[in-house]
């Protein structure tokens, strides 16, 4: 099995990834031979074995319901490359 | 002062031989005056430094002061700062002020130490050379043609030189303990949940652990100290006391060598320095057994699943948005797409690439569910023969330092290197690497992994061991 140019492509779109033409080769290629080696996986029998999603099984951790101070707005804000008005600017999301 | 350890230069401070400025200005002139040649720090910071120093003599001066008053620490750049600039090595966080410190930074502060900068790391955390740094590659201390290992190759590179006796990284799949097996030095990944991630920056969440370095094991032990425990601010932070070093006699200590490695791409000059260590512990009193873990060569294709999906997730919040530079493109979904297409390097936009395709529809049951599963049973199969020794181990690395750009044209060949390191993060158990020896005067680490929570045992074993195989050298940088 191998993953063609225009699965690349499509995951490249997925994952919000803007390459040109020679970076999606030197993806396919890549990601061909890792992918290639994990087809070990394929070969194991794994019978009902439930997926281990965690190395540490802790569960229902919930925090103490008690006020604390949150972020600054303008400390918030620091970091943006845009901002307006005490807002985050964003590209247009839905034209008229 | 270079040769003093972290222990020590505590002990001089609290004797007043020296004031924690003096201590801070030495290192701090080191690193200006050697760094040029290695390219371990992204960040230094003389002004911050200086002042933490000063504050940290006051506490010394009226008897308040922390465990690590007055000793000089340097963070990878994946730990957040308020005060200095948080990069990842990456573009795409080029100049970054986060607006709060990790969870091991206020640790750190309480503690006394003092921050001296930010060192250099693989993009993200991804990858294990420090070459894929948007700013420039960590040269090797022993040898400055070849890599420190990585991803947190600043941080191991920077104690073996010499710029601070301890310094903080990060172990997704052997991030720590990697470069500080080819940097000679001691490089400790706890059991996962003992050291809030709060403040890491994500890579793999369900594998990536704060991870310390020293040039000894105590050094190791005394940074995990101060910075482990319980944060409620981590939701897999386990509610458990700091860690601790618990003396163990070497006698009577039982080692398993995995057989599976035994035939595996270990570098036969890397065995020979390996058994040759073993070979003197065992005349300490311990006994080397051969053990089976027949999914240990399963755990990189494991890895590279699990991990990559879960960057995959965890990279979605850099979208030029809420933090970081944007570069314009045609509209919403084109800006995201255009700043991270632009933003970010080669590895981490193929790992993303990957880490989607192995979530996606079709393809999720065959590569990430079985992936999840044979995690699982490799775990298992670890902590079965916990109940045969008491601590698996093999070299740390298959191989050398080796020469900066040998994997630039086989990635995979560098990936398969993570041979010995990645089960530990699969499984979520603490695991240590310290130098065994050296083969063409390259150093050889020695790989120690033990049962969940053994934290305190693991450090007291690999002190034993530490000093049965006497002190290791630093490298000559002048």
């Amino acid at each position: 099995m191998s993953i063609t140019l225009d699965e690349v492509r499509h995951v490249a779109r997925l994952a919000r990834l803007e390459l040109d033409e020679a970076e999606l080769l030197a993806f396919q290629g890549e990601l061909n031979s890792l992918l290639g080696r994990c087809q070990e996986l394929q070969s194991i029998d794994v019978g009902e074995l439930s997926p281990r999603t965690h190395a540490v099984a802790l569960t229902n951790v919930l925090a103490d319901d008690t006020p604390t101070q949150g972020l600054d707005q303008s400390l918030a804000l620091r970091g943006a490359a845009v901002t307006r008005a005490g807002l985050f600017v964003v590209p247009t999301i839905i034209e008229e | 002062m270079t040769g003093w350890t972290a222990r020590e230069t505590a002990a001089a401070l609290r004797r007043r031989e020296v004031s924690a400025v003096e201590v801070a200005e030495f290192f701090l002139d080191r690193i200006q005056r050697l760094d040029l040649q290695i390219g371990a720090f992204l960040a230094v910071s003389r002004e911050w430094a200086l002042q933490q120093a000063e504050l940290a003599q006051k506490t010394i001066d009226d008897g308040s002061a922390g465990p690590l008053s007055g000793i000089p620490v340097a963070l990878k750049d994946n730990l957040t700062t308020r005060e200095i600039p948080t990069t990842c090595g990456s573009r795409i966080l080029e100049g970054h002020r986060p607006v709060y410190d990790a969870h091991v930074v206020e640790r750190l502060a309480q503690a006394g130490a003092v921050i001296l900068g930010k060192t250099n790391l693989d993009e993200f955390a991804m990858g294990g050379s420090t070459e894929s740094s948007a700013y420039g590659v960590t040269r090797n201390p022993w040898d400055t043609d070849r890599s420190p290992g990585g991803s947190s190759g600043g941080s191991a590179a920077a104690v073996a030189a010499g710029f601070c006796p301890v310094a903080l990284g990060s172990d997704t799949g052997g991030s720590v303990r990697q470069p500080a097996a080819l940097c000679g030095v001691v490089g400790f990944k706890p059991t996962y949940g003992r050291v809030s991630r709060r403040g890491l920056v994500a890579f793999a969440s369900s594998l990536d652990q704060v991870g310390m370095f020293g040039r000894t094991v105590e050094d190791a032990a005394f940074l995990a100290e101060a910075v482990s425990g319980h944060d409620p601010g981590d939701s897999t932070s386990i509610p458990f006391e700091p860690v601790s070093l618990e003396p163990v006699p070497l006698k009577g200590v039982r080692l398993g060598f995995p057989k599976q490695l035994r035939d595996s791409a270990i570098d036969p000059d890397v065995a020979r320095v390996v058994d040759a260590a073993l070979a003197s512990l065992r005349k300490e009193g311990a006994s080397v057994v051969e053990i089976d873990l027949p999914s240990i060569e399963l755990g990189v294709s494991t890895y590279y699943v699990i991990a990559p999906a879960e960057a995959s997730s965890n990279l979605a919040r850099y979208d030029g948005i809420r933090f970081g530079p944007r570069v314009d493109g045609d509209g919403h979904v084109g800006t995201v797409a255009s700043t991270r297409g632009k933003l970010f390097g080669h590895e981490v936009k193929m790992r993303m690439i990957l880490g989607t395709y192995v979530l996606s529809a079709g393809y999720y049951d065959a590569y990430y569910h079985r992936a999840l599963q044979v995690r699982g049973m490799m775990a298992a199969e670890f902590e079965k023969v916990f109940q045969e020794v008491d601590w698996v181990v093999s070299p740390t690395s298959p191989r050398t330092a080796f020469r900066l750009g040998e994997f630039a044209d086989d990635p995979l060949a560098l990936k398969a290197m993570d041979l010995c390191t990645v089960p530990a993060n699969l499984g979520g158990f603490p695991s240590l690497s310290l130098p065994c020896g050296a083969s063409d005067g390259l150093p050889v680490g020695l790989l120690l992994t033990g049962p969940a929570m053994s934290d305190g045992r693991l450090l007291g074993t690999a002190h034993s061991i530490e000093s049965a195989l006497g002190p290791f050298p630093a490298p000559d940088l002048g």
